[in-house]
């Protein structure tokens, strides 16, 4: 036996990493697993975008807790992972007016949850964001959204949480998960097993390979965002923009970093692979994205990319994560599947199931994302 | 039978053998070059308009380069040529190029990747400084453009290509102030026997240094450079460093063109998914290959300098013996005589590399001394230090995590210019081999893309 600790967490990334901080606060002793190095996949190359508005409007209490943490992450980390909040502009083309309509309604309602959102008409927009090209037909700005950089995020919250004496494992690939008696026993492929009366699994796309151990097999599909970034210009894009369309291929983001950078991301996403741990950019996909971006913002056609990258990333069917405790199982919790969407809600995620583990509840409405609603009917 | 479709990446030696072996089997091939004329960076053609002799721009290889010029402008007509194009990204079996806003994807049955070198270089204190270039750029812009990078010229770093650009510019009338050698003059005796291999290259680089000589140029060995003395402003002024015997020495210049020795450009073989391996003897991973340039990957060949610096002699035999192979693999009857003799030509020039590895040793060293306020990685403008201080903080002891964390490689060159110096730095930094740090992961597209790309298509 490796390791026995209050505990253990398999998967670590952005969910993994931040509940091993926070429960570290609760005082639990916490064994953190992670197959490759922390952060290396869904959660540190997606876009880095920390929005809350398109969110679904039960997802805001949690995307609230979230932006609590971000807010305070360079004091409560200790590292600076370049949060900014300087905005996030969702707009919509002229060819779907009735989308107007969604974004008022979304802001009505996302004002009940304290998320305030300004929708500013095509010309307005261009006034105050001249690089909006003329199909843009309008948008909703949201003033406290803004992004981070994901290379940085998880691996802080998980430097955070060693500090504060989580043990952390990497290159420790979870071959085996089992209830004996009160405990988990979980086994590395190397034969190494660590135990503990609670086991988190935060292991993004390889969280139905251990959920399955558990009788609860769920329908995840991995695949991988589609990103780019061009050369460094003179910063003067401040907030984070995305194309709120139905179309995948029309669904495009980019935002600047204060080094300049502009990150490009959306369109179509490309397939991943778990087994290789490795993650494909299809040209194609580079072609589309940036074709749909220059009808976004037609100036950044000015401007190269100089690299393209993905990363594994788990999607379920109906786009919303698998989180909250077992229903086979006591003592075990799953956080998993955030479908391309869990870089914002992260450390809200890691504090709201470290608040169930150690206090058995919390107030904010996770019941969508319950692993029940995959279960066959027997 | 369908003609089988074979694309060639690159027209310098390796590429022009390629395709003159492709055309006189019968089959027209697609060559893609980013230049915007055939010759590649050794044997680089000048502007259509420019008319100085053969002699004045190659020096000893002027018969060399004159002799592949010709076989390339005799293949015109025989081959799909697509000079001014880039191959951004090879997958799903088709290589994706662009060549201005013009975008295209080619399938192939045979894929030749003759992608060339480009300097390998250590940072020095202060080569951000406008007046700094490498060894190839400052004969970029000889060759191309007939100028000179500076009125006052230093030559610094070590290897071949120190000397011949040295002695092109003396040539050319360009002021060389010095030549300053990091390798000591000790390292080159004891490279003797296997510089033997190829005694006629031997000869031209022993010529080079005595002309040098002639022509009153300081010369020193074993040198340790300190700094390029200057500002952002007004760009290099001098070079302060250490002689052979330990004496620090300034030398006033304008410009320095600095590199040791050369390296592949790789990245297309990473992104086609090509297994690599780690040369213990360049201290550089390398895509495998088995005698004839077969890749790890079906279909892939890899042939001259960008597969494994061996020169440009060895670009042609090795770019005909790669084409070869990949006649004999799609079923065309080929000469397995001469296949076995472009082996020994390519195993002889391999020894005579083995030589100068030896002759111009990489000073590694230099990585781990570097002082913590020198710009490591020129794109991301990441100190020494900054890396280093990100080893402390994270831990990353592996290449593409310090990345990550750093943004050390990270730039629109992706490595090219910093990335084996700052792994020597890692590695020294965390105390182990440098292999064990691994080889930064190449990424779509190898050169910056126009976001225009498709644009009017």
């Amino acid at each position: 036996m490796s390791g026995a600790s209050d505990v253990i967490i398999v998967g670590g990334g952005l969910m993994g990493s931040s509940a091993a901080l926070f429960l570290r606060g609760h005082g639990l002793s916490v064994t953190l697993l992670e197959t490759d190095l922390i952060g290396r996949q869904a959660s540190g190359t997606n876009f880095g975008n920390v929005r809350r508005q398109g969110r679904p409007i039960h997802q805001l209490p949690l995307a609230n807790r979230a932006i609590a943490i971000w807010r305070q992450s360079r004091e409560l980390l200790g590292a600076d992972v370049e949060y900014l909040q300087s905005g996030h502009i969702r707009v919509c083309y002229r060819e779907r007016p009735e989308l107007v309509g969604s974004m008022e309604e979304y802001a009505a309602n996302a004002r009940a949850e304290g998320l305030e959102l300004e929708l500013l008409s095509g010309n307005a927009l261009r006034d105050q964001f001249p690089f909006f090209g003329p199909d843009v037909l309008a948008g909703s700005y949201s003033a406290t959204d803004g992004h981070a950089n994901p290379r940085l995020a998880a691996p802080a919250f998980a430097r955070a949480a060693a500090r504060l004496g989580a043990v952390i494992h990497e290159n420790t690939k979870i071959v085996d998960a089992q209830k004996v008696g009160e405990d988990f026993i979980v086994t590395a492929a190397d034969g190494r097993t660590f135990r503990a009366p609670i086991l988190l699994i935060t292991a993004g796309a390889w969280g139905n390979a251990l959920s399955s151990q558990f009788g609860e097999p769920v329908p995840i599909v991995p695949k991988g965002p589609n990103m780019s970034v061009t050369e460094p210009v003179p910063y003067s894009i401040l907030p984070a923009v995305g194309v709120m369309t139905p179309l995948e291929e029309e669904t495009v983001y980019f935002r600047q970093v204060a080094r300049g950078n502009i990150v490009l991301g959306g369109s179509t996403r490309g397939p991943s692979f778990p087994d290789q741990y490795r993650a494909y950019v299809e040209p194609q996909n580079t072609l589309s994205q940036l074709k749909h971006i220059r009808r976004l913002a037609p100036q950044l056609g000015k401007l190269n990319i100089i690299r393209v990258w993905s990363g594994i990333e788990g999607y379920m069917p109906d786009s919303q994560p698998v989180m909250g405790p077992s229903a086979t199982t006591s003592g075990l919790y799953y956080a998993f599947g955030f479908s391309g969407s869990g870089f914002q809600i992260g450390p809200g995620v890691g504090e709201t199931m470290a608040e169930i583990i150690a206090k058995g509840a919390t107030d904010i409405p996770i019941q969508p994302y319950r692993i029940e609603r995959f279960a066959t009917p027997s | 039978m369908v003609e089988p479709r074979i694309i060639i990446v690159g027209a310098g030696p390796a590429g022009t053998r390629a395709a003159e072996a492709c055309v006189q089997a019968g089959i027209r091939p697609i060559v893609l070059d980013e230049g915007r004329r055939d010759g590649g960076q050794i044997y680089r053609r000048q502007p259509d308009n420019f008319t100085r002799p053969y002699a004045k721009l190659y020096g000893s290889e002027a018969g060399r380069a004159q002799a592949l010029h010709e076989t390339f402008d005799g293949l015109k007509g025989k081959i799909d040529y697509r000079p001014e194009t880039l191959v951004w990204n090879i997958a799903g079996g088709q290589v994706w190029t662009a060549s201005q806003t013009y975008q295209d994807a080619l399938p192939y049955d045979a894929l030749l990747l003759c992608t060339g070198a480009t300097d390998r270089l250590m940072p020095v204190k202060g080569w951000q400084f406008a007046g700094s270039y490498s060894l190839g750029g400052a004969q970029v812009a000889l060759k191309s453009q007939a100028v000179s990078i500076g009125h006052k010229v230093v030559f610094m770093g070590s290897g071949p290509l120190l000397y011949l650009v040295a002695s092109q510019y003396v040539e050319a009338g360009a002021h060389v102030v010095a030549v300053l050698d990091t390798a000591p003059y000790s390292a080159r005796i004891k490279a003797l026997p296997d510089l033997l291999a190829v005694p006629s290259v031997l000869w031209n680089g022993v010529a080079l240094t005595m002309k040098l000589k002639r022509a009153g140029v300081a010369v020193y060995n074993g040198i340790k450079p300190m700094e390029i003395n200057g500002n952002a402003a007004e760009g290099v002024s001098g070079i302060r460093f250490r002689t052979g015997a330990g004496v620090e020495q300034q030398v006033a210049c304008d410009a320095v063109a600095m590199g040791h020795h050369l390296r592949p450009e790789t990245q297309l073989a990473d992104l086609a998914r090509c297994a690599f391996v780690f040369d213990p003897v360049t201290r550089q991973w390398l895509p495998e290959r088995d005698g004839d340039g077969r890749s790890s990957v079906a279909g892939i060949y890899l042939a001259g300098d960008g597969a494994k610096i061996l020169g440009a002699r060895s670009a042609e035999a090795s770019g005909r013996l790669g084409a070869l192979a990949a006649l004999a693999d799609l079923g065309l009857p080929v000469d397995k005589g001469e296949m076995a003799s472009l082996r020994g030509d390519v195993g002889t020039y391999a020894k005579f590399a083995r030589g100068l590895a030896k002759a111009f040793p990489w000073p590694s060293e230099q990585a781990s001394q570097l002082p913590d306020d020198a710009l490591l990685c020129r794109c991301e403008g990441v100190t020494a230090g900054d890396l280093r201080a990100v080893m402390r903080e994270t831990g990353a002891q592996e290449a593409n995590r310090a990345k990550a964390f750093s943004r050390v490689g990270m730039g629109r060159c992706q490595g090219r210019y910093c990335g084996l110096a700052a792994a020597e730095l890692i590695a020294a930094e965390a105390d182990i081999p440098v292999e064990q740090v691994g080889r930064l992961r190449a990424q779509a597209p190898v050169k910056p893309l126009t976001i225009a790309i498709g644009d009017d298509q």
